[in-house]
């Protein structure tokens, strides 16, 4: 212990106006800087809060009800029902409701980490889920559901479906390509390095294209795939690849000690990744599997190039109504504003997931 | 050098699909009991979508034309939303029957894509629109003018072909979406607005005064749209270009969708008779039935109500007929004889 005379603590004063000067007017540049940035903010922002709210129409039926000089809702409340379910006849859609609200309340126990076999109704829900959700939207006649061909399936509805089977089909599938690729067996590793390499050198734009325009050519005549599960095939695929070079950055994190304490363990490979590997790696990945996840979601976009008509599809679709031409303004600001709510809750999603693996660490 | 490429395996591969398809599309059609049409994903006044989620447009009701006169049941269609890009494909597959999707007929396509092109349902031209403002009449009197083009496959060729015929001068300025050129024409960063004329009346209502503006007279290129069917099926294809003709002739004849029960009944003009199927049989040899002209009409209308509906006087487009019109009203409209 020295013996250095104490000295009182710093006076913390919260006090606005110092704060301002030393951050905001600390000298000429800062303080034109600062006084240009709000200009600029008093300039712009004004005027687009009252083109979204303050001299926007929000009630009405027609175009002949929208106020000049502000945005017009109702041509979104309008076409609302084309917006989240396409073409999907309207007196089913309950069914695309029901199955939306069965994925989500089958879900809740997954979150709760006292609930008793959570681990079994984790496997059944993964594997059953989609099952009755598929039954739900498509039907097929069973137990007395009409089909409901994909070519109708549309709007909101059909983003999410891509979105999700890509990336429940994409996850696994990455990780296997992953493993494979730092596998032993030359061969199994030189399969994942070509498939890994050709997706990843392939724009999805061009992979949906050949899906829809190449595949028909060369398969017979009247035999046709449905679009929907080409597209699907398509973007699980591409995106598998990109999954698996994320992973493989997880995998080459974590200590070779790791690896090595497994084999003296006695554990087999599957074991080993399984129960040791693979969690600590994943763990290190998830912004960037998230971050792959929010990419996909939004290239789901994409698929207008082969004819479906996906959320932001059905937007354009609507802005070329004759009885509704010159509002395309908003529906892509409503698109945008959609997009970013799901976008910006998987990666709030995603941090909370950190946190709370990050748990073990803090112990 | 990969669009070549690409464009070589497409061409090769229709070659080889086209003679399978000779004589076999109408009895799949009928059998099927569904005709399978592709239309654009979305042209004003052609294809697209109402509020209900029904397809509308000249396009879609041409489709729902040719079913009547297959099924006598206009509602017995799947639309097909196409890209530009994939609906030649789409035909060649056989993933649809006939492609209505406001395609221009040209030489290449008709002889050297595996195609036919059945007949023209609207005669297109690339066009201007321009501010009332500048107190331009004409075309020519465009020198000198910042010409917004909205980027289509031959627009810009167009456009430049015209103005160096004329020995004019312009600035060009290309957009790839049709709203970024209507706002850029409002907002002045160009004088004049060029894209096929039926596409400058949708462009002209989204502008904020549309009574400021005006389509200029002028047609600068031929853009006839017309229904398309594979190559070397003249059975399919006699189906679709006489829908097109009876729609055409009946209105020539005067029947509409209001009077053609009446028209049935009582008229004695011999033309009108043998349309409607009351003297000859033209179905049989088309494997249709009696009445397949009775059919169209009831429930589709003929080629004028089908315009002033979708484009016309009945439509916010309000597009003038011109080039449209009957022949025998200063127009191209002709159908052949029912005889």
């Amino acid at each position: 212990m020295s013996s250095s005379p104490s000295l009182r603590p710093p006076v913390v004063r919260i006090d606005v106006l110092r704060w301002l000067r030393e951050n905001l007017f600390s000298g000429p540049v800062n303080t034109a800087l600062t006084l240009l940035a709000i200009y600029l903010l008093w300039r712009f922002v004004p005027p687009v809060l009252d083109w979204l709210f303050f001299d926007a129409t929000w009630q009405g039926s027609s175009r002949a009800d929208c106020h000049p000089g502000g945005a017009c809702w109702i041509f979104i409340g309008q076409r609302f029902g084309q917006f989240l379910y396409g073409f999907y006849p309207i007196e089913q859609r309950w069914r695309v409701d029901l199955a939306a609200l069965s994925i989500i309340v089958l879900a809740a126990p997954l979150f709760f980490s006292r609930f008793p076999q959570r681990r079994r109704w984790a496997l059944g829900y993964f594997l059953l889920t989609p099952l009755l959700v598929w039954w739900l939207l498509y039907g097929a006649g069973i137990l007395g559901l009409a089909t409901v061909p994909t070519d109708q399936w549309g709007g909101l509805m059909l983003t999410l479906v891509i979105a999700s089977v890509g990336i429940a089909g994409a996850l696994p599938l990455g990780i296997l390509l992953a493993l494979g690729r730092r596998s032993q067996l030359p061969a199994i590793r030189i399969v994942c390095i070509t498939f890994i390499e050709f997706w990843r050198g392939v724009p999805l734009i061009t992979v949906l294209f050949m899906s829809s325009v190449m595949l028909p050519l060369f398969l017979p005549e009247q035999m046709s795939i449905d679009k929907l599960v080409r597209a699907l095939i398509a973007v699980i695929l591409f995106e598998a690849a990109y999954l698996a070079e994320v992973v493989r950055g997880g995998l080459q994190a974590i200590p070779k000690g790791q690896y090595e304490a497994t084999h003296a363990l006695g554990l087999s490979y599957w074991q080993s990744m399984g129960l040791v590997i693979l969690p600590q790696a994943l763990r290190l990945v998830i912004p960037g599997i998230v971050n792959t996840f929010i990419a996909l979601f939004k290239d789901t976009s994409l698929v207008i190039i082969i004819g479906l008509a996906d959320f932001f599809t059905a937007v354009h679709r609507a802005t070329v109504d004759p009885e509704w031409l010159g509002f395309s303004t908003e529906g892509y600001v409503f698109a945008a504003f959609v997009y970013f709510l799901f976008c910006f809750g998987m990666s709030r999603y995603s941090i909370a997931l950190e946190k709370r693996l990050a748990r073990s660490e803090k112990r | 050098m990969k669009k070549k490429a690409l464009v070589a395996a497409l061409a090769a591969a229709c070659s080889l699909a086209t003679p399978a398809w000779a004589g076999q599309t109408l009895d799949t059609v009928l059998k099927r009991g569904v005709l399978h049409c592709g239309v654009s994903d979305g042209l004003p006044g052609f294809s697209y979508t109402d509020a209900s989620g029904n397809y509308a447009g000249i396009d879609a009701d041409f489709c729902r034309a040719v079913a009547a006169a297959l099924f006598g049941d206009a509602k017995k269609v799947k639309f097909t939303p196409l890209t530009a890009k994939e609906r030649f494909t789409a035909l060649q597959s056989g993933e649809i029957d006939v492609l209505s999707r406001n395609s221009t007929w040209t030489i290449s396509r008709d002889v050297g894509m595996g195609m036919s092109f059945t007949g023209v349902t609207y005669y297109d031209g690339q066009g201007f629109l321009v501010n009332k403002k500048l107190g331009v009449k004409s075309a020519r009197e465009l020198d000198g003018a910042t010409v917004c083009i909205q980027a289509g496959t031959t627009t810009e060729m167009n456009l430049s072909d015209y103005f160096r015929t004329n020995g004019m001068k312009y600035t060009p300025v290309t957009y790839e979406k049709s709203d970024e050129s209507a706002k850029a024409l409002e907002s002045g960063r160009c004088d004049v607005l060029t894209s096929d004329q039926s596409q400058l009346y949708a462009q002209r209502i989204k502008l904020a005064n549309p009574d400021d503006y005006v389509v200029l007279p002028e047609v600068i290129s031929k853009e006839p749209l017309g229904p398309v069917v594979r190559q070397g099926d003249s059975e399919w294809f006699n189906v679709v270009r006489w829908t097109l003709f009876a729609l055409v002739a009946a209105e020539e004849y005067g029947i509409t969708s209001a009077n053609v029960d009446q028209m049935a009944k009582t008229s004695t003009n011999p033309e009108v008779r043998r349309l409607l199927g009351l003297d000859t049989d033209f179905g049989k040899d088309m494997k249709l039935k009696k009445d397949w002209a009775y059919q169209i009409v009831k429930q589709v209308g003929n080629y004028g109500e089908m315009f002033e509906r979708n484009v016309g006087k009945g439509s916010p487009l309000k597009i003038e007929r011109g080039l449209n019109a009957q022949w025998n009203k200063g127009g191209l409209q002709y159908a052949p004889p029912f005889r």
